[in-house]
């Protein structure tokens, strides 16, 4: 079986994010950036059923600015087999995505694209279902176990009661829940294995696609923060001031 | 303008998040409701969500295909449908949160996740960054698709209305998902999404054992029982109880955040909570900056001796 695993570089995950001073974005000079941490969790999936003899390769690719590259290049070194940047100047929207990645995937052809459930930044939850609506593909969103059954899959989803199993046929899209699995750290030989193995760029101008963004954004702000209340010195305070201060009980 | 909202009907009720879905397509027009389920069961929720006052129609499609909210049948129908529609909304539950992105691609429409604020038809306000920060944006497609953020709007009432209702038949599907089995986590206790007060634990209960110290606290205030992901991945409780950015959603009038640190993407999911209780023995945790009454001390102390002071 052949993985496709689309990953994202974002503001690292520690980072507190700042809105401009124009309103216009949020701040992202200086700032660390990561790969997204469902990506992360992607990956190693990926990379769980290949070391149980059900993969048997695995592509990374990423849709975005040039340095993308150095997330392909962690996802390289955590054990995938090869990468593909479709260069942008910026991470298009879901949709613009979707449709790039149904074009990689006619191309590679895998029989499981695993994403991340939603990517840390803009928080869409939305490019694994779009990329199975696209292609007419079934999908398993919010994954926490992933099982090869005789011709498919059985995934376990973490949904609003608790947590469902459904099974699949493949081709298929799976997006990844946290705790699907803890994801590696790459090891130093496999950073430098990682710089060795193929790494293709594709203009995201060349494919075709129409990137014109549907949502414009009119304003950026950050919502009004709480401040800091009281500290109370015992449980009976507490009471007090919650049944006749704050008139909650 | 026309709305169409697709409810996720749980044994013939209608959850309060589908009725906050609802509020928010107040300003959109002419609204209706599509209500799906297995053909056992579609008649009870199809009278339930006649009962919600406001609505021009109720639009109902039963079978098998719809008896687990499969993404796949579910967005096939929303597309067949969407040509009498100018947006179609769902909350961002689990089957919400599913199915619109899935229609949205087929109808080549950009979704609008997590809608916290609808300003006028095409311009909406959302959170990004973990809610750090909040984005107005507006939609140049001809449809809009929208998930709600259900704790950003009051819910429409359960009653009062008595909405004619209309079968749909469903476009033909091939089967490609099946429903195996579920595991619900079974309590007595309200929603997190709809509970007025929710008590919560982190880490610091310490096993699933330590968690159970929260019960008695929780059955006095007729709370829900939340948790962090540390307490969720820890195994203390199950998935279903994860507050934050990655869990649920929540606002209730009163949340008691014990042993939980504060991280970014715990407050995600709680930060707008009328009043915010910290219990914590680290007077530094970041929690007591977003919280409006905090005692600094040992939770195995603080929250029995809360339980007994309440009587
Ligand atoms: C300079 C700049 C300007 C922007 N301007 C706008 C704007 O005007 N309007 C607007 O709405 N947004 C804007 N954005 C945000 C951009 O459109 C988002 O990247 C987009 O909305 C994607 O959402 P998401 O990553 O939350 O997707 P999700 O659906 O949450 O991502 C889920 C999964 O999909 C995969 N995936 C997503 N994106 C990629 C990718 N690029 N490559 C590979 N895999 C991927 C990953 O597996 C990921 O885990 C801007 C961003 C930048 C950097
Ligand atoms: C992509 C991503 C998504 C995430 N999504 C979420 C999410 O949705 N929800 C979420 O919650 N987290 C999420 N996290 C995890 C988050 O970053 C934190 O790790 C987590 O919230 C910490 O949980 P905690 O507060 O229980 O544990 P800790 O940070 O370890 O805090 C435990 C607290 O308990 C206190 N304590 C210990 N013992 C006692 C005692 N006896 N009495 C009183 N206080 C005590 C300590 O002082 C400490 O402040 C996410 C992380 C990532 C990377």
């Amino acid at each position: 079986m052949k993985i496709l695993v689309p990953i994202k570089r974002v503001v690292d995950y520690n980072v507190k994010v700042r809105v401009r001073r124009d309103g216009g974005g949020v701040e992202t000079a200086g700032v660390k950036m990561s790969m997204n941490p469902f990506d992360e969790i992607a990956v190693e999936e990926a990379l769980r059923l290949r070391e149980k003899g059900i993969a048997t390769e695995i592509v990374v690719a990423s849709i975005g600015v040039p340095q993308a590259a150095d997330t392909l290049r962690t996802a390289l070194a955590m054990g995938a087999d090869r990468a593909i940047l479709v260069q942008s100047e910026e991470s298009p929207e879901p949709l613009a995505v979707a449709k790039i990645l149904k074009i990689l995937v006619e191309r590679e052809k895998p029989d499981l694209v695993i994403l991340g459930k939603q990517a840390i930044d803009d928080d869409m939850n939305a490019t694994g279902q779009m990329l199975a609506g696209l292609l007419d593909w079934p999908q398993a969103t919010f994954a926490s176990r992933v099982e090869k059954t005789g011709d498919g899959l059985a995934v376990t989803r973490e949904v609003d009661g608790g947590s469902e199993t459904l099974s699949l046929t493949l081709p298929a899209i799976v997006t990844a829940d946290l705790r699907l699995n803890e994801p590696r750290y790459a090891s130093l030989p496999n950073i430098m294995k990682a710089k060795k193995k193929p790494l293709e760029t594709i203009a995201a101008t060349d494919l075709g696609i129409g990137l014109t963004r549907r949502l414009t954004i009119l304003s950026m702000a950050e919502p009004p923060t709480r401040k800091a209340g009281v500290r109370l010195a015992s449980v009976a305070e507490l009471v007090e001031k919650l049944r006749n201060e704050a008139k909650v009980i | 303008m026309t709305a169409l909202v697709l409810l996720d009907a749980e044994d013939g009720t209608i959850p309060q998040t589908a009725r906050s879905a609802i509020a928010a397509a107040a300003s959109l027009g002419d609204i209706d409701l599509l209500v799906t389920g297995s053909s056992g069961a579609i008649d009870a929720a199809a009278a339930s969500a006649a009962k919600i006052p406001g609505i021009r129609r109720v639009r109902t499609a039963s079978g098998e295909a719809f008896a687990h909210g499969l993404a796949e049948p579910l967005a096939a129908l929303l597309v067949a449908l969407a040509p009498d529609y100018d947006h179609i909304l769902a909350a961002a539950t689990a089957i919400g949160k599913s199915t619109l992105p899935r229609a949205a691609a087929l109808l080549d429409v950009q979704l609008i996740p997590d809608v916290m604020e609808v300003k006028d038809a095409e311009t909406f306000v959302r959170p990004i960054f973990a809610g750090n920060v909040l984005v107005t944006l507006r939609s140049s497609d001809a449809k809009k698709l929208l998930t709600i953020r259900t704790s950003s709007f009051d819910p429409v009432p359960a009653e009062g209305g008595n909405t004619p209702i209309e079968a749909v038949t469903p476009p033909d599907y091939q089967e490609k998902s099946r429903f195996l089995s579920a595991e619900h986590s079974s309590t007595e206790r309200p929603q997190l999404e709809s509970a007025r007060v929710i008590v919560s634990g982190g880490r610091g209960l310490q096993s699933a054992e330590g968690f159970r110290i929260l019960e008695p606290l929780a059955d006095r205030l007729g709370a829900a029982i939340g948790a962090s992901r540390v307490a969720v991945d820890s195994g203390f409780v199950p998935n279903d109880y994860q507050v934050g950015q990655t869990g649920k959603i929540v606002a209730p009038d009163l949340y008691i955040a014990c042993g939980i640190s504060g991280a970014i993407q715990h407050l995600a999911g709680m930060k707008d909570s009328k009043v915010i209780v910290a219990i914590n023995k680290d007077e530094d945790a970041p929690i007591f900056q977003v919280a409006d009454y905090g005692l600094v001390g040992d939770l195995f102390q603080i929250v029995p001796a809360l339980t007994a002071a309440l009587g």
